[in-house]
Parts: C-alpha cells; sequence; structure tokens
C-alpha cells in the first residue's frame, strides 16, 4: 500500500498549492450561462452518476433541448428557476482542473435580478460575459459589463455563444466584438479576451472546434486556467478590521479579525485608524501556534503591548499608510430595493465590522448603464446606480474601493425591513474629520435649561390629519406656559409656510420636511426649551431619525391616536374631500400610508377623552418623568 | 536566500484560506448576535465546523452551545461519539426530542422516510430554536452537496415561522454579512458553504480531527433493502420476510438515522484509503441518503419548511 499513498499524498499536496480563480457569469437572459457552467462540469468529468440521471430525468420534464442533455438544469437548483427556464438567483459551484481550481458563480440575466449578479460580482476576479451571437450586444450585455467594472473587475472574457446558430461566421464575431470594445473602453478592464464558443455543443470551451479554424487563440478553459489575475494583496498597507475582542480571563485581551491586506509581524507598529492611538504588536496568536508573520485572508487574533482602547469595528493599520476617516464622503451605490433610496432617510451601513446610521445628503448624478452619461436624479429605483456624498453619524476609516475592496466597499441595511438595499463603493472622503471639532461652548444646554427650572425634550405629537393634534399641543402650551415653563411650538402647517416652504408632499419631500423640523427642534432642545412639534409624520422611520437626532429621553413621542373615519368626519380644514375628490394628491390616509407608532411614549385616544384632558395627561407625564416641577 | 520560495508564502494554501474564511464567518456571528447555537449533527461536516469554532474563538471556548436535534435513530456510535466529543471539548450539549413525536410513534420504518424527518427533525428543530430562543443557528451545509444549497446564502434568513423564501434572499456582498433579524426572526449560518467533499476529508486528515468510527470499514451486519444496505443497528429493526442480517465490511460516506442511511461496501480503514476512495467515487455522498429521492426537489422544499 506503500506507492498508492505516496502518490496520494502527492496529489493532494498539488492540490493544496493550486492558485484559485473566482469568475462569474453574466449576460443577457438566455445567452446560454447556465448551459456554459453545466458544459464545463460535464466535459471536466465532475458530475457524479447519480447527478448525472437526474439531470437526464429532469431534461426530459423541463428541458428546453429535445432529446439533449439541458446543462442549465444543473445549475438553476430553484423549482422556481426550472419551470420558468431562467435563473433567478446567483448559485455557486466547484471545479477543478490539473492547474487551478475554480468557483463559478452564475448570475442571473433578468434585469430585475441584477442585484444578484453585483452579489456574484463582488467576490470574484474574473467575468466572463455571454452574447448570444445571433443578438449580439444587447442592454443587459452593457449593464452587466458595467457593473463588473463599477464592481471591480478587472479581467472580462466575452464569450460569444451560440456561434453555430450563426454557421461560425467570423464576420458575426468580429462585428460584435467591435460593438462591445467601443462601449468597454470606458470601463478600464485590464484585459479582454473574445471567444466563440458553442456552450450546447462545447465548441472552443474545452478542446478547439474544428469549426472556427479562423479562431487562433485559447479555448475558454485553457484562458480560465492561465488569466494572471493575481491582484498583490500582501503589498498593500496593513488593514485588519477588529471583529472581536478576545477576553478569555484577565491576563489576555486579543483583537480577532482578518487581515484584509498587508503583512503583519510580531514588533510591527500598528495605529487604531479612528482614534490615532497607536501601540506594538506582540504575538500573532493561533490555536496551532503563534505565528511569525501574518498573510493577508488569514484570520488571526492579535495582542498588543499597550492597553489602548479597542472595540468591535476598530481598523488597525499600518502607521505609515493610515485610512482616510471622515463622516462625509462620495460613494457609488446600486440600489437593491424595491423601495427607492430617499435622501435624507436614515440608512445602516455596514463596512468592515461597524456599523454606523448614516443618510444620502446629495445625490450627484445617476449612470445610464447603456451610454455612461451621468443624468440628473433625486432618488434611486431598483438597480440603478447613483453617485452622491453620504453622511454618517459617526466618523468612519476607510479606504477608496479602487485601492482595497474590503476598506472601501459597503452595505446600506434597511432599519425597519431589515433588508440590504443598497451596494456601496467608496470614492473618496470629503473632509478630514479630524479638522472639525465641534465647538465647545462655555454655556451649554444643561446650563441654559437650570435656569428654566425644567429639563429639554420634545413632546412629538404624530397623528392623522384632524385627528386634534394641534389642538392638544395648543392645550399642553398653554399649560405649561401657565406655570412658568419656557415653551415653543412647531406646527406642520406653519413651518411649511416658511422654513419648509420649497418642499411638496412627494415622499423625498416629507422625509426632508422631518429632517429639517428634527434639526430646529434640536436647536431649541439646546436652548433648553420644552418643544412641542405638531405634524402628521407619517413614517416610523422619520420619527426614529428624529428620535435618534436627540440626546437620550429628550425625544417623547405622543400618538394622537384617532380612527381615520372621525377624522374624515371632523374634516375641520376640508382636507379629506378635497383629497377624495383629487384635488390633493399623496394625502395621507387617502393614498399615502401612515404607519402608526409601535411603541408610543403616550398614546391620546381621543375618541374616549376630551382635550383638555388629554393635555392634562400629557403634562402629568412631563412632571412624572421628573421633566417640570 | 532563494528567491523561489517566496511567492509560496506569500499566499495562503487552499484549505487554509477556506479555513480562514469560516473563521471570520463565525466571528462575526459571535459579535452580532444575541444568542447563537451551533446545530452538531456528529458527521465529518459538524466535526470540521467544531473543530473551526474551537480555532476562531482560541484561546477562549466557542461562545455558543451545541445543540443535536436527536431523532433517537442515530447510530449507538453516533450519540456515544456526541457525548464523548463535548465533554472533551468543555462544551455545553443541549439535547432536544420532539417528545410529540415520540408519544406519536413516529419512526421511519412505518410513518416512512418523509413524515419521520419533517417531524422528528424539521419540526424537532424548530421546537429548539424556539424554546431556546436563538437567533442564529450554523449548520455544517456545503453548496456542492445539492443545487438548492448551490443557491443559499451564508447568512440565510429566516422567519419568525423558520421559514426560507429563495426567491427573496438579502444581497450578499464581499465579506459583509447582514445580521439584523427582529424578534423571533432568525438567521442559519453556513461557514461550510464554500467547502467541497474533498476538502472536508483533506481537512480532517491534515488537522487530525477525531471523527465517528462508522466512516471507517467494519464487519457490520447489514440487510439490502430497497436497493440500499441498511446496518442493523438496534432490535427496532424489524426483518422483512426472507431478510436476515449479513456481515459485510462496509463503511458510511454520510451519517444520518441508520434506517434511511445506506452503506458502502469498501475496505478501507485508514484516513488515506477514505480519500483515496472518494477521489475515485463516481457517485455523490449524498446518494446514500434516502430522503433525498423522495421527489427531484425534495431538498428545496424541506428548506423552506425549516429544515436545515
Amino acid at each position: 500500500m506503500t506507492a498508492p499513498m505516496t502518490s496520494l499524498a502527492a496529489y493532494l499536496a498539488e492540490q493544496e498549492k493550486k492558485s484559485l480563480l473566482r469568475f462569474l457569469t453574466c449576460g443577457s437572459v438566455d445567452d446560454g450561462k447556465s448551459t456554459l457552467i453545466g458544459r464545463l462540469l460535464y466535459d471536466s468529468k465532475l458530475l457524479f452518476e447519480d447527478h448525472l440521471a437526474a439531470l437526464e430525468k429532469d431534461s426530459k420534464k423541463h428541458g428546453t433541448t429535445g432529446e439533449d442533455i439541458d446543462f442549465a438544469l444543473l445549475v438553476d437548483g430553484l423549482e422556481a428557476e426550472r419551470e420558468q427556464g431562467i435563473t433567478i438567483d446567483v448559485a455557486y459551484r466547484f471545479f477543478a482542473t490539473d492547474r487551478r481550481k475554480f468557483i463559478v458563480a452564475d448570475t442571473p440575466g433578468h434585469e430585475q435580478y441584477t442585484r444578484n449578479m453585483a452579489t456574484g460580482a463582488s467576490n470574484s476576479e474574473l467575468a466572463v460575459i455571454l452574447i448570444d451571437a445571433r443578438k449580439g450586444v444587447l442592454t443587459q450585455t452593457r449593464r452587466h459589463a458595467y457593473i463588473a467594472s463599477l464592481l471591480g473587475i478587472r479581467h472580462v472574457v466575452l464569450a460569444i455563444n451560440k456561434i453555430d446558430l450563426v454557421e461560425f461566421s467570423q464576420g458575426v464575431f468580429n462585428e460584435i466584438v467591435a460593438d462591445f470594445g467601443e462601449f468597454a473602453k470606458k470601463l478600464h478592464f485590464a484585459s479582454l479576451a473574445p471567444i466563440p464558443i458553442s456552450a450546447r455543443f462545447g465548441d472552443n470551451v474545452i478542446s478547439k472546434s474544428e469549426h472556427t479554424p479562423w479562431y487562433t487563440g485559447p479555448t475558454l478553459l485553457q484562458h480560465l486556467e492561465t488569466v494572471d489575475v493575481e491582484t498583490e494583496l500582501g503589498g498593500k498597507p496593513f488593514r485588519l478590521p477588529v471583529q472581536w475582542v478576545n477576553r478569555p480571563n484577565l491576563d489576555f485581551r486579543g483583537f480577532s479579525g482578518t487581515i484584509v491586506s498587508g503583512r503583519i509581524k510580531s514588533g510591527d507598529d500598528v495605529v487604531v485608524a479612528k482614534s490615532g492611538r497607536r501601540s506594538t504588536v506582540k504575538r500573532i496568536v493561533t490555536m496551532d501556534g503563534d505565528l511569525d508573520e501574518g498573510l493577508p485572508g488569514e484570520a488571526v487574533t492579535l495582542t498588543l503591548a499597550d492597553e489602548i482602547d479597542i472595540s468591535r469595528g476598530d481598523l488597525l493599520s499600518a502607521p505609515t499608510a493610515r485610512p482616510e476617516v471622515s463622516d462625509q464622503f462620495s460613494a457609488h451605490l446600486l440600489w437593491m430595493s424595491e423601495d427607492e433610496m430617499l435622501p435624507g432617510r436614515q440608512y445602516l451601513l455596514k463596512i468592515g465590522a461597524r456599523t454606523v446610521p448614516v443618510s444620502i445628503s446629495e445625490l450627484k448624478h445617476k449612470v445610464d448603464v447603456n451610454t455612461l452619461d451621468h443624468m440628473a436624479g433625486k432618488t434611486l429605483a431598483l438597480n440603478e446606480v447613483g453617485y452622491g456624498n453620504i453622511s454618517a453619524a459617526q466618523p468612519i476609516a476607510f479606504d477608496a474601493y479602487a485601492e482595497n475592496r474590503d476598506t472601501g466597499g459597503f452595505i446600506l441595511i434597511d432599519r425597519f425591513t431589515n433588508t440590504t438595499v443598497a451596494a456601496g463603493m467608496i470614492d473618496f472622503g470629503l473632509r478630514r474629520a479630524t479638522n472639525v471639532h465641534w465647538q465647545a461652548l462655555d454655556v451649554n444646554k444643561s446650563l441654559r435649561a437650570e435656569t428654566k427650572g425644567q429639563k429639554p425634550a420634545v413632546l412629538w405629537f404624530t397623528g392623522l390629519s384632524g385627528s386634534g393634534k394641534s389642538t392638544i399641543a395648543n392645550l399642553v402650551e398653554g399649560a405649561l406656559f401657565a406655570q412658568g415653563r419656557h415653551t415653543y411650538l412647531l406646527d406642520g402647517d406653519n413651518v411649511r409656510h416658511g422654513l419648509n416652504r420649497d418642499l411638496g408632499f412627494t415622499d423625498v419631500d416629507r422625509v426632508e420636511n422631518i429632517r429639517r423640523v428634527a434639526e430646529a427642534a434640536r436647536l431649541f432642545v439646546d436652548a433648553g426649551l420644552i418643544v412641542l412639534v405638531s405634524f402628521i409624520s407619517p413614517f416610523r422611520s422619520e420619527r426614529r431619525m428624529a428620535r435618534e437626532l436627540l440626546g437620550s429621553g429628550e425625544f417623547i413621542e405622543v400618538f394622537v391616536d384617532t380612527p381615520i373615519d372621525v377624522c374624515m368626519e371632523r374634516d375641520p380644514k376640508g382636507l379629506y374631500r378635497k383629497a377624495r375628490d383629487g384635488e390633493i394628491k399623496n394625502f395621507t390616509g387617502i393614498d399615502s400610508p401612515y404607519e402608526a407608532p409601535e411603541s408610543a411614549d403616550l398614546t391620546l385616544l381621543t375618541v374616549e377623552s376630551d382635550p383638555a384632558t388629554l393635555a392634562e395627561k400629557v403634562v402629568d407625564y412631563l412632571r412624572a418623568r421628573e421633566l417640570i416641577p | 536566500m532563494n528567491s523561489s520560495v517566496a511567492p509560496v508564502a506569500s499566499r495562503l494554501t487552499h484549505l487554509k484560506r477556506l479555513e480562514a474564511e469560516s473563521i471570520h464567518i463565525m466571528r462575526e456571528v459571535a459579535a452580532e448576535f444575541r444568542n447563537p447555537v451551533m446545530l452538531y449533527s456528529i458527521g465529518k461536516d459538524s466535526s470540521v465546523m467544531l473543530h473551526l469554532a474551537m480555532k476562531a474563538f482560541y484561546p477562549s471556548l466557542p461562545p455558543f452551545p451545541l445543540l443535536h436535534v436527536d431523532t433517537t435513530w442515530k447510530f449507538k456510535e453516533m450519540i456515544a461519539f456526541r457525548d464523548e466529543t463535548a465533554k472533551r471539548l468543555g462544551l455545553k450539549l443541549i439535547v432536544h426530542i420532539n417528545e410529540d413525536g415520540v408519544r406519536r410513534g413516529i419512526n421511519p420504518f412505518d410513518s416512512g422516510s418523509a413524515l419521520h424527518t419533517q417531524v422528528m427533525k424539521t419540526e424537532g428543530l424548530k421546537q429548539a430554536l424556539d424554546k431556546y430562543g436563538f437567533d442564529a443557528a450554523f449548520g455544517g451545509a456545503r453548496r456542492d452537496e445539492e443545487k438548492s444549497r448551490a443557491k443559499e446564502r451564508v447568512f440565510s434568513f429566516r422567519t419568525a415561522t423558520h421559514a426560507w423564501d429563495p426567491k427573496n434572499q438579502r444581497p450578499e456582498l464581499w465579506r459583509l454579512y447582514n445580521t439584523r433579524v427582529r424578534p423571533g426572526e432568525s438567521i442559519r449560518v453556513f461557514p461550510l458553504s464554500n467547502w467541497t467533499e474533498l476538502d472536508v476529508w483533506q481537512y480532517v486528515m491534515m488537522e487530525d480531527i477525531p471523527i465517528v468510527p462508522l466512516y471507517y470499514a467494519k464487519k457490520r451486519p447489514v440487510v439490502e433493502r430497497d436497493g440500499a444496505l441498511i446496518m442493523v443497528d438496534d432490535e427496532r429493526m424489524k426483518m422483512r420476510p426472507g431478510e436476515s442480517p449479513d456481515m459485510r465490511l462496509v463503511r458510511f460516506r454520510t451519517l444520518g438515522c441508520y434506517p434511511l442511511t445506506g452503506a458502502i461496501e469498501s475496505p478501507a480503514i485508514t484516513m488515506e484509503e477514505i480519500v483515496s476512495e472518494m477521489l475515485i467515487a463516481r457517485t455523490s455522498e449524498r446518494q446514500g441518503r434516502v430522503i433525498d429521492h423522495d421527489e427531484n426537489s425534495s431538498m428545496e422544499k424541506k428548506k423552506r419548511e425549516g429544515y436545515f
């Protein structure tokens, strides 16, 4: 048994040394992406007999290739995909040849699933863009080429498929190559290899086709096996986002994370990017023993020579080549949600191991994926790409995405649905946060409030139009004034006549409306006042934004709960009548939603009590919270 | 200085890279979830996953317990190995049995494999997740195992009723995982997503990871039933007319409930021999699983209902 053992060891050692290429297949629907991957797996003899048997059975049931095996069914693993004969989500498949290992992401061609294509692209080094030789370059071809480039893919194979259906014509091939080349010029790929193939019959996929004597380049697989895509991460500055602080006992404090670029040795200096605190690496700890040197991609635990403050989300960096630190930066965004992007709305941004609230302060332009032209626009819809400024609640450390995918790429998460709504690629910081300090004033909020004998707060009255918000808020203010308290009332209608005169009633404008009111309220709170805000404020996310702008315990959400039919009956300003008649658009409760608070601090049921009683309830609440004596 | 040495050290080897990726995923879960758990099913993939967890948090112990959903039909050797492993590593082990299913007398012989799996495995798992309020659960599934798994995210969202919606998965870019859930909702996390069967065996060999002895060939009592070699692990297995257990040299490529797991005839008694066999195998490891063949997309269907 010795001989086979040696050959096994040799074989496995060989496996270990192979390099890995991660690539994706993309292109328009029906261009044959899944078929190509199926062909690669089949021809490289990586299919098990039971998988093949299932495939043959499937081909008979769902297949679109007559008597032949339908390779697409190998990768289209979801029921809905097999039924509809399309790819919906990205599938990851693995195969290896004698030279390389491959992870291939098969991504969908339909425009509605573009986000899944971007998902596949984010971890790939190369894109195989398929084109149906009969159809040439399509919108979706251009879209995918652009997104591939946006996500930092530098190497492209242009696989001109179904070449058999155009009589293996060199003319057709050349025309498509020229057409695509013209568009791709603007995308700055490092390599672009056009190959004529037939995924269904195998021409130029693994072995050279006898039908295309005019083509002298490599087959697809030969190219994939040899293309050089190495990015020298080891030569880049050291970066390690701290994921987890490792504290098994009082004697050990380690910082666990993955080295995303650069190398690190014990004795090397490191700096915490955000705080600027420095120390020296003491040990690089792993369960297999301490390392002399940590390499890019390695998951390690560092201990440092000094006790400095480091927690999850901090970015350990090389002191000589630090990342930028800023709370404002510009970035490309690929929007991935059915709900459109609203400037000013708060989202959560996750970069490295850090999550911070942000808003998109300004969209500079959108990108037309057909022409790469810039277009004006305020919002982004599903699958749209834009470029804008992002403002974060706290400074973050980052590099430009072009320099480092791991420290320059981020996702945005919707705070309510918790879905991932966008992928972002940072371009550069807009100002160095380290240079911007809040003016530290000698007279501050608590001193101002103290002289007034009260604690500042915002009473935020939310409810439908006609629910009685303003009536109750007015009564509360009167009662507080009578007690010698300092107050200010911000009323929706009044603010709209001045500060927010330029805003309409679209969702975008409603968000901005609330943002400005919340900021104004914050200044008044800083002045030590009790602020009463009487605003319909229909969206939960905006009320939450207001809550977060203010200090803890300073935001009191008062839900004036009146059923809509009662409001419509009251209709004090005749607005419901107009809305029903179609004279007013986007009216809350009629053709625009009202999201009732899930856990208001106070709920006032106006059908059960009169306004004076309810106002008294609010004053009692303030007293109970010790905001007023 | 030999200049040809440098390029080799500048890059992680294939298995080291997979290892680092899995560790990264596990740390992310430990840092972001309130109450995670690791599903421990005792097989080779679970053994690898557990080994990686020991590495991820070293010198601390993994900051989560292990959970085994016991269908009461596992091989005896698996249960012994399970208890021994938890003890050896000093980890907390939670064993959950669907008592309701036991009372109803659900078993793989009379109830059929589909109902047995549904009640004892899927329902049992959901019960345990609800009972302890886990908001994240690690599983050892790999994308190369099965078509619908190839489509699943590393962080796979589940609704409050544990359902998976394959058509509406969260985009998953770079190494950034969206871990946000509301109360009741949870995430299934698959740190071995990008491993293949060969990677797993090679890693077991390289790291010398203990595995259940059933993976090694031995003379075991089996009967041939419906095209599969079923081991007679205890007296609950009733012989059909004409059947009688035969001592054959067999081993298992995957492990599950003994009446639902087919053995293969093999002389492989060392790790090297197992890997050699694997390299020339012409059938997939799941071929021995009776439950996968009920209907073509049965895995996706089970997963939608809450199966791992």
